[in-house]
């Protein structure tokens, strides 16, 4: 399993969680998991409601995403209600076929911070993909910082006409 | 017209080095034909029948004359010497090498041009009203949102990898010139009582399978809601839009499955918790980006007659051609890319070169391509007309047929297109020399022929008074013919006439029914008003009346 991540782990061995359970398994049975030792990981497929995983989130050091094929969108949108909406300040990484270099750069705007890159992947070159671009119209993660930007963030301002 | 700044160019420049590096890997056989696909989808290009397929962007239509100068180049330099305008405002080229397109976009980067996300299932092209700017009743120039929505959506990180392709048109006058109520999402400019500007939302509207038109989900949207609001359609579309079939696909099918009253209330959640992360708008963004659409140096001219005493084929292009323009002394003229000989919407290279010198002559060296495959030059003034028309003719630019039948609509159809089951452009010729006759076209008046090779509906067939779409049968080219559609004001959909015809009986039918409309017509009726007045059952009995029809 080959890693690249934005940001170091924290040095307590405890941050590595101990267990990866489905989205279907945690919403199943969620008071089972609350008292785990060693921390705990969730994995998302595409169609998951992320929105339900809000009183949960304390209780995961790990959010794993998957991008089954190359044409999977779902996770981005995932991705960003975690960190914005949810406040999830764990570790979000992108997993699974659709994990490709060439995709990088969007997943990391979008919050992603790790990538478990799909096999075939060169690490060296999923580096340099996350640094392609050094100016975005969107907003985007802080991770990934951008010489320069369009657009903000903050909702309306009232005073167009 | 909008310039590039610092951001923009340093955007498209890297985003040719990404897509050199991409091309290089996929030739070199690191990257696999199934994962490089979406990535050439995003810049344009598609393999197609015989060749790769080049959709390069033209945001809302609007070309400098350089830009169309840099297009003539590249269409002969690396392609056949021509390229194809299509209805949504771009232009293709059908003939260029896979190792080429990368040269080919840094070329377009440096007349600030690109291919970006004219394919593959994101945001495409936003597209306008091409008198957006000149027409004499419109609320506001829709081309500044166009701009701000195309940087918006341009590699957006959310909305890069959505269940189907997405196509937003923004018009600004009363008068729907951009079909916008038949894309997903349609944007009406408005005012609000205190003259703040704002957008009538609708969603959902679509041609190809299944043709709906759009809800309205918002009366008045307020400018600086704007992109927020987008993005909240789009996430519920990203979220909850079908991936498991690629014909249920489209935000329509979304629309329709959860009603529109539910789909607007998903929207409005959305929106009201995302606020607070949502992309805003601020004011001197809109204001930049307004300052470059600011009016033409436009000289203090009368309105002067110019067409007493002359040639009747000038007064003939002056009444078919040319339009009126919001300045007195000025007109707005269409360029004709519907001669009687030519494929609709392909234009050459000396073509092209000689529109842009004449854009610089009379018009304020700016072009523009509009959603019925022609070209326009938007502010010439009433004095030079003549001129132009001289010029325009001499390169086969001034056929006197916008707005009347052989202006018609086509796709590609059979002979370029993948995906096509019809040959549009061969049926397209023969209805162009069955209707050869300007003053019988005339008489006829104002009629909308499109023309799509299969139901993916790039002709727009459904919203053609006459609407005509290739069908495949045991492998044998049939023609299924629909009439009432309309996309120009009133927006429906066409009704199927009956059975379809063989490829040689297209030209002949649809004559036969236009003279069943000739027999019936009131006084000054057009076309469609007949049709909307009588029904189809006159038609269907003419269409038919010949034993051909299976």
């Amino acid at each position: 399993m080959r890693i690249l991540r934005l940001r170091e782990l924290p040095a307590d061995p405890a941050a590595e969680p101990a267990l990866t359970i489905s989205f279907a398994a945690l919403r199943a049975e969620p008071e089972r998991w609350g008292g785990h030792r060693g921390g705990l990981a969730v994995r998302l497929a595409p169609a998951d409601a992320v929105e339900d995983l809000a009183a949960d989130l304390r209780l995961l050091s790990l959010i794993e995403i998957e991008f089954p094929n190359a044409g999977e969108g779902r996770g981005y949108s995932q991705a960003r209600l975690l960190r914005e909406r949810l406040g999830f300040r764990g570790e979000l990484r992108a997993v699974g076929e659709g994990v490709r270099q060439d995709r990088l750069f969007l997943l990391a705007r979008c919050g992603f911070d790790a990538f478990e890159l799909a096999a075939g992947e060169d690490m060296q070159a999923a580096r340099r993909a996350l640094t392609r671009y050094d100016v975005a119209y969107q907003p985007g993660s802080s991770l990934l910082e951008m010489r320069r930007q369009r657009f903000h963030r903050g909702g309306s301002s009232s005073t167009l006409g | 017209m909008y310039r590039y700044d610092e951001l923009d160019q340093a955007f498209v420049d890297q985003r040719v080095a990404e897509f050199r590096d991409q091309t290089r890997r996929y030739l070199a056989g690191e990257l696999s034909e199934d994962d490089f696909r979406p990535l050439r989808l995003r810049n344009g290009l598609y393999i197609q029948r015989h060749a790769p397929m080049l959709r390069i962007a033209i945001p809302y239509g609007l070309l400098s004359s350089g830009q169309l100068r840099t297009l003539a180049h590249i269409a002969r330099r690396y392609d056949r010497g021509y390229g194809h305008f299509t209805t949504r405002q771009n232009l293709q080229l059908n003939w260029p090498a896979l190792a080429d397109v990368p040269e080919i976009l840094a070329e377009l980067a440096t007349v600030q041009m690109h291919a970006i996300q004219t394919s593959g299932n994101c945001v495409r092209n936003v597209t306008a009203d091409h008198l957006a700017g000149i027409a004499p009743e419109e609320i506001d120039d829709p081309r500044p949102y166009c701009e701000i929505i195309r940087q918006w959506a341009t590699l957006h990180p959310e909305f890069t990898y959505l269940p189907r392709k997405f196509k937003i048109a923004v018009t600004g006058s009363a008068e729907d010139r951009a079909a916008s109520e038949v894309h997903d999402i349609g944007l009406q400019l408005r005012r609000d009582d205190g003259g703040g500007i704002g957008f009538t939302v609708r969603v959902g509207g679509g041609l190809g399978r299944a043709p709906a038109i759009g809800a309205v989900i918002r009366e008045f949207l307020p400018l600086a809601d704007l992109l927020g609001y987008l993005e909240a359609i789009l996430r519920v579309y990203n979220r909850y839009g079908r991936r498991d079939n690629i014909n249920k696909a489209r935000i329509k099918v979304l629309v329709k499955s959860l009603g529109a009253a539910a789909f607007r209330e998903q929207v409005e959640t959305e929106w009201s918790l995302g606020r607070e992360h949502a992309t805003r708008l601020d004011p001197a963004e809109v204001a930049r980006v307004r300052a470059c659409f600011s009016l033409p140096h436009y000289e203090p001219l009368p309105d002067i007659d110019v067409t007493s005493g002359r040639e009747p084929a000038f007064q003939a292009w002056y009444r078919y051609n040319t339009r009126p323009h919001r300045m007195p002394g000025y007109r707005a003229v269409f360029v004709s890319l519907k001669a009687h000989d030519s494929v609709p919407g392909d234009m050459t290279s000396q073509q092209m070169e000689a529109v842009a010198s004449l854009a610089d002559r009379l018009s304020f060296g700016l072009v523009r391509s509009t959603h019925s495959q022609n070209l326009l030059l938007a502010d010439v003034p009433q004095h030079a007309l003549h001129n132009a028309w001289q010029q325009l003719a001499a390169h086969g630019l001034a056929t006197p047929n916008i707005g009347t039948l052989t202006d018609m609509i086509a796709c590609p159809g059979l002979d370029f297109c993948g995906l096509a089951n019809a040959g549009t452009i061969a049926v397209a010729r023969e209805i162009q020399q069955r209707f050869d006759n300007l003053d019988y076209l005339y008489d006829l008046g104002e009629i909308e022929i499109k023309m799509s090779g299969c139901m993916n509906a790039c002709g727009h067939h459904h919203v053609g008074h006459i609407g005509v779409l290739g069908v495949d049968k045991h492998g044998e080219e049939w023609y299924q013919i629909s009439l009432g559609g309309s996309a120009n004001g009133f927006t429906a959909l066409g009704e199927v006439l009956g059975p379809s015809v063989r490829k040689h009986e297209v030209a002949a039918t649809i004559e036969r029914m236009v003279e069943t409309y000739r027999a019936l017509r009131r006084e000054e009726e057009r076309f469609i008003d007949t049709v909307r007045r009588i029904g189809l059952a006159p038609f269907r009995e003419s269409a038919y009346a010949h034993p051909a029809a299976a």
